[in-house]
């Protein structure tokens, strides 16, 4: 495959340049022939999908491959339709309770592990143990403990007196801070393990400094700890906020969506829109608020790093 | 576009972190203070191993547990009787074999793949010189943020035209050409001293024999961690097959487990947690096996969510 440049019976000198150029386009080619085995798969499974998401919001795209140019009506059904709003809302929700309970949860963990305790080792494999292991498992486990009446978590409850625990996923108040336990205790050994490894990083000279300066636990944490942090505390509150914006697979298993629409995601909505109700044009719609929620994200961390590096 | 990475500083800690460490003794003096402050320390530490691992206990605990003893007040933690037929009738009497067959081979070919492509254009993004290499990586790099669940329906419409909806082969092209592997190996690439490749160009080595003589080799640690994390992640995908796979014989255990409750009235509840655990033992093993490279890979699988 190297010898895409055929040697030619060549009447005419080489010259020095045209060697050159050449020499260029044969590694050109060499290059691309690296790429291609993984593009072509790539660009057929994602690129193309991505520019067509577009393209199907603005259509009326259904089961039968019928396409009509609608513009904008979908968004503008969308901004009309309560379900999308609801399900938009408890995104945000489940956002605004997921990401700074496993902030605080996983750092004080990796705080904890990072005192040289005995058994850290341990631990740490074992909080991350939940992370790895399949969503579908996880969920219906937790599904079943979560049983109000005879479920293990009830009993409990019930045992150290509280008499009226609470109906977790059957109940439209509790549903959803039942998934984001769950969540919170899949996710929290990962991002441990994202914040020890931040930790690693802030110089020890700097906490003997501060000791001999006479600065508390307290003083040491807020004015070297938390500023060492910095970076690995940002990168994990965006990808905590992009992980939450798109929940998906763990509602489908332990709620479907419900009670009512207690737990309608934005990710569900698409799901039910296209692969149940087969309104493709309309789901790629909610598609594209999804896509663009996350996008947005990015950038601006992108934006704030290169302000902080510059 | 190293917005979208861990931080450089992170990669580095993420390294140490796989390194034994010695232990450092601490000899400040100990004050009671600090004494009740690390004993405070370990019973958190062992309330949340508790928390962490009361599921699988619970899950473990009750696949071997009768059909009633699952759910009785108070809790058994601890079977009467440990019923190991419960295994022996998941086993033989669900479609579990046929599950593991196709999620084992989605695994092994997805793993197998994405290592091999991936690691290919990752060389020719990190050694290669070429006119639109930097544009086009720049397109891998920005499709990591975005999210699956919003191309899934134009994909799914794609596949189903190209025929290979409800066939295995969907689920091998939907996780075998990740932008992730080509990431996580250019990551990697550019560890490895450009001096090397050179010497091996002057002794006359094509640029293919260089990836495959001397990158290869020198870059395991980093193919054991996409291999194992690819593997894990196709093992436990649940949309990908829910989407794809309506045939029965071609569900995967997850597809098949999720089932398993939907379907029957009355679940045994033991049966299916025995069926779980079997879905699980296999990751466990992997992970305690590959631990490190799990820890490593995760410098750059922060984009995998």
């Amino acid at each position: 495959m190297t010898t895409a440049v055929a040697p030619k019976a060549d009447a005419s000198p080489i010259t020095p340049r045209r060697r050159r150029s050449r020499l260029k386009l044969r590694n050109s080619l060499i290059g691309w022939s690296f790429i291609l085995p993984n593009f072509i798969g790539f660009a057929l499974l994602t690129l193309v999908p991505v520019v067509t998401l577009f393209y199907m919001s603005l259509t009326n795209w259904n089961v039968f491959g019928k396409a009509d140019w609608v513009g904008i009506a979908n968004f503008q059904r969308l901004i009309g339709d309560g379900s999308f709003r609801t399900s938009v809302v408890n995104t945000l929700y489940y956002s605004a309770m997921h990401i700074p309970l496993t902030l605080v949860v996983s750092l004080g963990l990796a705080l904890l592990l990072n005192n040289k305790l005995r058994g850290a080792k341990y631990f740490r494999t074992a909080a991350f143990f939940p992370y790895i292991t399949s969503i579908v498992a996880i969920a219906m486990v937790w599904n079943l403990m979560f049983s109000p009446d005879y479920g293990p978590i009830n009993q409990i409850l019930r045992f150290i007196g509280i008499e009226n625990p609470p109906g977790w996923l059957t109940s439209t108040d509790w549903a959803m801070p039942a998934v984001v336990i769950v969540s919170t205790w899949r996710d929290m050994g990962y991002y441990m393990i994202l914040f020890l490894a931040g930790l690693a990083t802030v110089p020890r000279e700097l906490y003997e400094a501060a000791r001999v300066d006479g600065a508390n636990a307290l003083q040491r944490f807020v004015n070297v700890t938390l500023p060492g942090l910095r970076p690995t505390t940002f990168f994990v509150t965006v990808m905590l906020t992009i992980n939450s914006f798109k929940i998906f697979d763990l509602i489908l298993v332990m709620t479907d969506g419900g009670p009512g629409q207690a737990t309608l995601v934005m990710s569900q909505f698409i799901y039910r829109k296209g692969f149940e109700e087969s309104q493709f044009g309309y789901a790629s719609a909610a598609a594209v608020a999804l896509f663009f929620m996350c996008i947005i994200v990015t950038v601006v961390q992108f934006l704030i790093n290169k302000r902080r590096n510059a | 576009m190293s917005a979208l990475l861990a931080p450089e500083s992170e990669a580095r800690g993420l390294r140490k972190l796989g390194e034994p460490r010695e232990r450092e003794r601490d000899r400040r003096p100990k004050s009671p203070g600090r004494k009740v402050a690390r004993v405070l320390g370990y019973v958190v530490l062992i309330i949340a191993a508790f928390g962490i691992l009361l599921p699988f206990f619970w899950m473990v605990s009750s696949s071997l547990k009768g059909a009633n003893e699952v759910f009785s007040v108070p809790i058994t933690w601890f079977p009467e009787e440990a019923k190991w037929s419960n295994y022996y009738e998941i086993w033989f009497e669900s479609g579990m074999l046929t599950w593991l067959k196709n999620t084992l081979l989605l695994s092994v070919v997805v793993t197998f793949l994405q290592v091999l492509t991936g690691s290919f254009a990752a060389y020719g993004f990190a050694r290669m010189r070429f006119p639109g290499r930097d544009v086009l990586f720049l397109v891998y790099v920005g499709t990591i943020a975005v999210p699956w669940q919003s191309y899934m329906i134009p994909q799914f419409i794609l596949l189903s035209n190209l025929k290979v909806s409800n066939t295995l082969w969907a689920i091998i092209l939907l996780q075998a050409f990740g932008a992730f592997g080509v990431f996580l190996m250019k990551q990697f690439y550019e560890t490895i001293p450009e001096e090397l490749s050179e010497a091996a160009r002057l002794d006359g080595l094509s640029e293919y024999s260089i990836w495959r003589r001397i990158m290869l080799p020198l870059s395991v640690p980093a193919l054991a961690s996409l291999a194992l994390l690819t593997f894990v992640a196709t093992w436990n995908d649940y949309l990908g097959p829910l989407i794809y796979l309506r045939n029965p014989d071609l569900w995967t255990v997850q597809l098949g487990l999720k089932s398993f409750v939907s379907n029957l009235f009355d679940t045994n509840y033991a049966l299916l947690f025995a069926g779980l655990t079997i879905s699980v033992i296999p990751i466990a093993i992997i992970f305690a096996l590959g631990q490190r490279y799990f820890v490593e890979g995760i410098a750059t699988s922060g984009l995998k969510g």
